[in-house]
C-alpha cells in the first residue's frame, strides 16, 4: 500500500488534519510554519496520530521537533512511507 | 485585625441559562431549568466565550468556567486588565469529576482502537485543576493557582480557601469557583446505581416526596478582593465574605451523620469566623439536594448549628431550580445567596408541596418573599455545601448597605 502514496494524497490528509486543530484553510501552504499557523506541540502529537492511522507511518517526537513548515511535515511522512 | 474579603464580581452559566443575572432574576421568578430529570446548560456555546480552538482544548466543564469568569471579570471591571500585580492574583477552582466527558470518550477510543489512538488532549482536558488552569492561563492569572476537588462542597471550599488566601496576605484577590460537566452516561448510571439520583424526575427539596437529586451542569465565578484595594481602586463591592466554616463527618463514603454533626459544627464554624450569633443570619441557602438523607440530616444540622433561629428564617434551595450542580454547586449557589441580599429577597424552594415529618423549617415555599431587615443593617447569609466523603463546608455572606 505505502508504494501507491502520493504527495498529493499526504497534502490532502495534513491539510484536513490540520483544519480541524485550529487554522483556516486559505492560511495553510507548503510555506506555512507551524508557529504562524499557532500550531504547537499539542496539535503535531494529534497529526501524528492522523498520519499513523492514514499511513501507518508513525513520527516520534523528535522527528516532529525538526521540522518548521508545512512542507517539512508532507515530505517527512512521503519519506517514511516509502 | 485580619483583612476583610469582599466580592466585587460574579459570573455563572446555568440550566436557567447564561448569566448569574438570569439564574438570579429566573429562579426568584419561580421558573426552573429541570427538563426530563435532567438540568443541562441548554442554551451554552462554548465559542461564545473561547476560540473554537480554546473549546477543542477544554472539557466541557472548562467550557463551563471559561464563560462564567468572563462574566465575572466584566461585572467586576476587570475585563479592561487586571487591577493589582498579576504575581498577586490567585486562582482556586473547584470540581466534583473534572472532565468525565473526556476520559469517556477516551477510554471509548482504546477499547474500540486501541491505546495508539487515544488523544494527546485527553489529560489536559480531564485533569480536575483544568478549571483553574485555565483561568489563569487565559487571563494571565499568576499567583497561587490550583484545583479543589471535594465532590459536592468543592465550589464552596474553593471560595473557602480563597478567602483565607486573602486574608493570609498571600494574594490581593482570587478568582475562585466551581464547575461541572457530568451528564454523561458513565457519571449518569454511577449516581443511579447509588439511588443518588431522582427516579421520579422531580427536584423537591425537604419535600415529603423527595426520592434523590436531579443531576445539573454549569459554573459559577466570584471575584474576590481584599476589602482594602478594592475600595483603593473604586470597585463597586458586590457582598463580602464574612466567615468560612468546614468539617468532615469520618461517618460514611456517601451517607451523612443522620444528626448532621459535622455539618453543624461547619455553620458553627463559618459564624464563630465571622465573629457573628445565629441570631444575626437572615438567610440561609440550604444545600437541599432533595435526597431523603440529606435534607433530613441538614434540617437537624441547621437546628442543632442555630437552635431557635433555625425556625425563624427563610431557608431555601437552589437546587429546586437547576438541580444538583455538584462540585459546581457551592460556588453557583454563593453567586445565587450574593444577588438575593443584594435585592433583600429570599428565593423560593419550588415544588415544595408536602411536609415530610421532623422538616418543618421555613422552606420558602410557593414564591419568593422580601428578606425581614433589621436595624437597617445589610442582611447576612448562610451558604451550605455538603461532599460525599463527609465533606461540609459553609460560608458566611454579607451584603452591602
Amino acid at each position: 500500500m505505502s508504494a501507491t502514496i502520493t504527495a498529493e494524497q499526504v497534502e490532502t490528509v495534513v491539510y484536513d488534519a490540520l483544519v480541524t486543530l485550529g487554522p483556516s484553510r486559505e492560511d495553510i501552504t507548503r510555506e506555512a510554519t507551524f508557529e504562524a499557523l499557532d500550531v504547537d506541540s499539542l496539535d503535531l502529537a494529534e497529526l501524528s496520530q492522523i498520519v499513523d492511522e492514514e499511513f501507518g507511518v508513525t513520527l516520534k517526537g523528535s522527528d516532529v521537533a525538526n521540522i518548521k513548515t508545512v512542507g517539512d511535515a508532507v515530505d517527512l511522512i512521503l519519506a517514511r512511507a516509502s | 485585625v485580619s483583612r476583610r474579603v469582599v466580592i466585587t464580581g460574579v459570573g455563572a452559566v446555568t440550566p436557567l441559562g447564561i448569566g448569574a443575572h438570569t439564574l438570579h432574576e429566573r429562579w426568584i421568578a419561580g421558573q426552573c431549568g429541570i427538563e426530563a430529570g435532567e438540568a443541562p446548560c441548554a442554551d451554552f456555546d462554548p465559542t461564545d466565550a473561547m476560540t473554537a480552538k480554546e473549546a477543542r482544548r477544554s472539557d466541557r466543564f472548562t467550557q463551563l468556567a471559561v464563560a462564567a469568569c468572563k462574566e465575572a471579570f466584566e461585572d467586576a471591571g476587570w475585563d479592561g486588565g487586571l487591577p493589582y500585580s498579576a504575581d498577586r492574583i490567585g486562582c482556586i477552582f473547584g470540581t466534583g469529576i473534572g472532565g468525565i466527558g473526556t476520559l469517556e470518550a477516551n477510554h471509548t477510543v482504546l477499547v474500540e482502537s486501541g491505546p495508539g489512538r487515544v488523544s494527546p488532549l485527553a489529560v489536559p482536558l480531564m485533569m480536575s485543576n483544568a478549571g483553574a488552569a485555565a483561568l489563569s492561563m487565559r487571563n494571565g492569572l499568576m499567583g497561587e493557582v490550583y484545583g479543589i476537588v471535594s465532590a459536592c462542597a468543592a465550589g464552596a471550599h474553593a471560595i473557602g480557601a480563597a478567602t483565607r488566601l486573602i486574608r493570609s496576605g498571600g494574594a490581593e484577590a482570587v478568582v475562585t469557583g466551581g464547575s461541572e460537566a457530568a451528564l454523561t452516561p458513565l457519571s449518569r448510571a454511577a449516581f443511579a446505581a447509588l439511588d443518588a439520583t431522582s427516579t421520579s424526575g422531580f427536584s423537591r427539596p425537604f419535600d415529603a416526596r423527595r426520592d434523590g437529586f436531579v443531576m445539573g451542569e454549569g459554573a459559577g465565578v466570584l471575584i474576590l478582593e481584599d476589602a482594602e484595594a478594592a475600595e483603593a481602586r473604586g470597585a463597586r463591592v458586590l457582598g463580602e465574605l464574612l466567615g468560612y466554616g468546614a468539617t468532615s463527618d469520618a461517618y460514611h463514603l456517601t451517607a451523612p451523620d443522620p444528626e448532621g454533626a459535622g455539618a453543624a459544627k461547619a455553620i458553627r464554624g463559618a459564624l464563630a469566623d465571622a465573629g457573628l450569633e445565629p441570631d444575626d443570619i437572615d438567610y440561609v441557602n440550604a444545600h437541599g439536594t432533595s435526597t431523603p438523607l440529606n435534607d433530613r440530616a441538614e434540617t437537624q444540622a441547621l437546628k442543632t448549628a442555630l437552635g431557635k433561629r433555625a425556625y425563624e428564617i427563610p431557608v431555601s434551595s437552589t437546587k429546586s431550580a437547576i438541580g444538583h450542580l455538584l462540585g459546581a454547586a457551592g460556588a453557583v449557589e454563593a453567586v445565587a445567596t450574593v444577588l438575593a441580599l443584594r435585592d433583600r429577597i429570599a428565593p423560593p424552594t419550588l415544588g415544595y408541596a408536602e411536609p415530610d415529618e421532623g422538616l418543618d423549617l421555613d422552606y420558602v415555599p410557593d414564591a419568593a418573599r422580601p428578606l425581614a431587615m433589621r436595624n437597617g443593617r445589610a442582611p447576612i447569609a448562610l451558604s451550605n455545601s455538603f461532599g460525599f466523603g463527609g465533606h461540609n463546608a459553609v460560608l458566611c455572606l454579607g451584603g452591602v448597605a
